[in-house]
């Protein structure tokens, strides 16, 4: 009897022979993966850096000058604040393809409200950003109460944002002259100021007020997401909605907050959308759904949800828009770019896989 | 152009004589898209002239530009209708062909609208803007109007697509041969070696693609000074991208289409001139063919030397140059669409 219910003592007593561990290779390759998965923004950011050096080389100062640098911070503001907006609603594992329809039909609505009906024009724009959120809410209760899936859900209301915007708007262009005139409010994310430019205003760097929104816009969702309890709900819910309830966290109203903010977002993308192309037109905007989710798939978020920062989403639209100009100026066939970013989506998430094989 | 237009004219009234009151005739217009202006006018000109010549007109248009299944089942549904005749803007003028022969087949009058279909004899005649013309005349007009510095111009063009379609490459060749560029082979666009082309770069045609492409062309060389553009949308963006870099005064922007904001454009000098295009006539054309056609079996003629009936093209601008026909602001707001 003693032989066999013995087990007090050989708890007490120190085990003597080895127990299975884990054993961390420190290699580099190892170390490496381990600070990309803690920092998961650092990929593109590297290969934006490889490939601003990869042209320059290849394109000269034609390329490697300010005013081509921030030229490409203009052609890509749209994509990166509409970015901004899909990778909230990625990091809650779902997809919003509706955000170019939101951001044209603000647009349209802003310009409408002011010019048809004669609304004064702050307010015009008020209208504007208030249909972008309430078209995010409607995203977010389908997706949140309803429990439908968020490609389905905003795959409906993509089509249905876009015909209503083709409708009302009955597919008329305002012009950039007229606006001028009469609203120029609406082409508040024009405004620009230069750094270094000559006498006659050319050269140097130029920002829009579109690309500093665009930057603040990303430095205050980065704070929000990595600093308040809002932003840990959303990797949370991200994560594991299931786990995120049970440990407290309102998953419902998380989602919704999420989709409503991408829907506030997306029509602050309509107006500077104005200013961007000075008219209030309705085909504009058209792939913005695409384009921003390959920035944020190229940006090393993880499409499954709960990983990824939003930095990365700037540097992957950062990254589309060297390629596309670097290769413009190279005097390349167009279709290139198309092929590059293809071959840059698979690399991304092979990359996010081999992050994801971390042992945390 | 005048000639043209008074030509068509003619027609018109020795069809309509033939074709008064028909009862019991129908017709269908089946478009691209609801949603562009140019298609809705087209739309227009067709229930106008249908209700004149006392004929139904039943209208068709697919969801987007592009889609052809729904073009597809017009088809079907006007063949069970019993309809005389389709005018059709064929969405992918390829792949309709089959549908195109099935309603020919039952013994209705196919015209291809605006667009040929592909090969152009699959439909019984095709109504359309001559699109190398409109390239033509913007080139001659920006030729003519530098002078003597058109041996050292620098071209950017601004073009539609990156897949080349048919009426991407007629413009862009046709304002080629129009300013005294060699084309080489006129069926492709970029097989050119003139030294006066600075580049091209796609727009699909909207302002966004336009202000694009034109901001990639100036950081390729920003001395342009001639913009073609493949229509007045993306002559709007190239504009802008111009106006950021203070040089909007001092470069010629030529395009196509004749459409109200863009002929306002060019009254205000955003753009030069620009080839406008008339789909209300394109399609009241069409329907008087087809009455004619339910009256007595008449098929349209395409217009002498080419293999469509070309309804009509004409410059618009501020600026007429000798040598080339143009014709006023004034009138151009007077006819155009959208």
């Amino acid at each position: 009897m003693s032989g066999t219910d013995n087990f007090e003592a050989v708890v007490k007593e120190r085990r003597t022979e080895a127990v299975a561990e884990f054993h961390e290779d420190k290699t580099l390759i190892k170390r490496f993966q381990h600070a990309l998965h803690s920092a998961p923004s650092l990929v593109p950011l590297i290969v934006l850096m490889v490939s601003i050096l990869l042209f320059a080389g290849l394109v000269g100062t034609r390329f490697f000058s300010a005013a081509t640098l921030t030229l490409i911070l203009q052609q890509v503001q749209l994509v990166g604040i509409v970015a901004a907006a899909q990778t909230l609603v990625i990091m809650t594992a779902g997809i919003d393809l509706s955000v170019g329809a939101i951001a044209v039909l603000s647009s349209v609505v802003m310009g409408q409200f002011a010019f048809r009906y004669g609304i004064p024009v702050p307010l015009a724009v008020l209208c504007g950003l208030g249909v972008g959120t309430a078209l995010g809410t409607i995203n977010g209760w389908l997706v949140a109460v309803m429990k439908l899936p968020p490609f389905i859900v905003t795959l409906g209301t993509w089509q249905i944002i876009l015909a209503t915007n083709f409708l009302y708007s009955a597919n008329e262009t305002i012009r950039a002259q007229d606006i001028e005139d009469r609203a120029p409010l609406l082409q508040f994310f024009a405004s620009t100021f230069k750094i270094g430019a000559d006498e006659n205003g050319r050269g140097g760097a130029t920002f829009t007020f579109g690309v500093i929104f665009m930057i603040l816009l990303i430095a205050v969702l980065s704070y929000a997401l990595r600093s308040t309890a809002w932003g840990r709900h959303v990797y949370a819910v991200g994560d594991d909605p299931d786990a995120a309830q049970l440990s407290g966290v309102n998953v419902r109203g998380t989602l919704i907050s999420v989709y409503a903010l991408s829907g506030l977002i997306c029509a602050f993308a309509g107006w500077a959308l104005i200013g961007r192309i000075g008219s209030v037109s309705p085909t504009s905007g058209a792939e913005l759904n695409i384009q921003s989710i390959t920035a944020v798939v190229i940006g090393g978020i993880s499409l499954f949800g709960g990983r990824g920062s939003i930095w990365g989403a700037l540097f992957g639209a950062l990254i589309v828009g060297v390629f596309s100009l670097g290769l413009r100026l190279l005097g390349v066939d167009p279709q290139w770019t198309f092929f590059f970013i293809g071959l840059l989506i698979i690399v991304a998430v092979a990359v996010d896989q081999w992050i994801r094989k971390v042992a945390a | 152009m005048k000639k043209l237009l008074a030509g068509s004219a003619l027609a018109v009234i020795a069809m309509s004589g033939a074709a008064a009151a028909q009862e019991g005739t129908s017709a269908c217009l089946i478009t691209k898209t609801e949603t562009n202006p140019f298609f809705v006018k087209m739309r227009e000109g067709a229930e106008a002239k249908a209700a004149e010549l006392g004929i139904t007109l039943n209208a068709y248009a697919g969801r987007e530009d592009g889609d052809h299944e729904s073009q597809v089942q017009a088809i079907e549904t006007c063949i069970a209708n019993g309809a005389s005749g389709i005018l059709i803007a064929a969405s992918d003028t390829a792949a309709i062909v089959d549908s195109v022969q099935a309603a020919r087949d039952a013994g209705l009058l196919v015209i291809a609208l605006d667009t040929p279909l592909n090969p152009i004899d699959a439909a019984d005649a095709t109504f359309a803007t001559d699109n190398f013309q409109a390239g033509l005349l913007i080139g001659q007009w920006a030729a003519a109007t530098l002078g003597d510095a058109t041996a050292d111009a620098k071209i950017a063009f601004l073009d539609l697509d990156v897949s080349q379609p048919t009426v991407d490459v007629l413009r862009d060749q046709g304002f080629m041969q129009g300013f005294g560029i060699d084309t080489k082979d006129a069926a492709v666009i970029g097989d050119e070696d003139d030294p006066r082309i600075v580049g091209h770069d796609v727009t699909q045609g909207n302002e966004e693609g336009g202000r694009r492409a034109m901001e990639n062309l100036l950081a390729t060389n920003p001395d342009i000074n001639v913009v073609y553009t493949i229509n007045e949308p993306s002559a709007a963006g190239a504009y802008q991208a111009l106006q950021a870099i203070g040089r909007e005064s001092d470069v010629l922007i030529v395009s196509v289409d004749g459409g109200c904001p863009g002929v306002q454009n060019v009254q205000d000098g955003v753009i030069g001139a620009t080839s406008q295009q008339y789909p209300l006539q394109m399609a009241a054309l069409g329907v008087e063919a087809i009455a004619q056609f339910a009256a007595d079996g008449t098929l349209p003629e395409p217009t002498e030397g080419k293999d469509f009936y070309d309804t009509g093209v004409a410059l618009v601008t501020g600026a007429p140059v000798d040598g080339v026909e143009s014709i006023s602001v004034e009138e151009g707001l007077e006819l155009c669409w959208g």
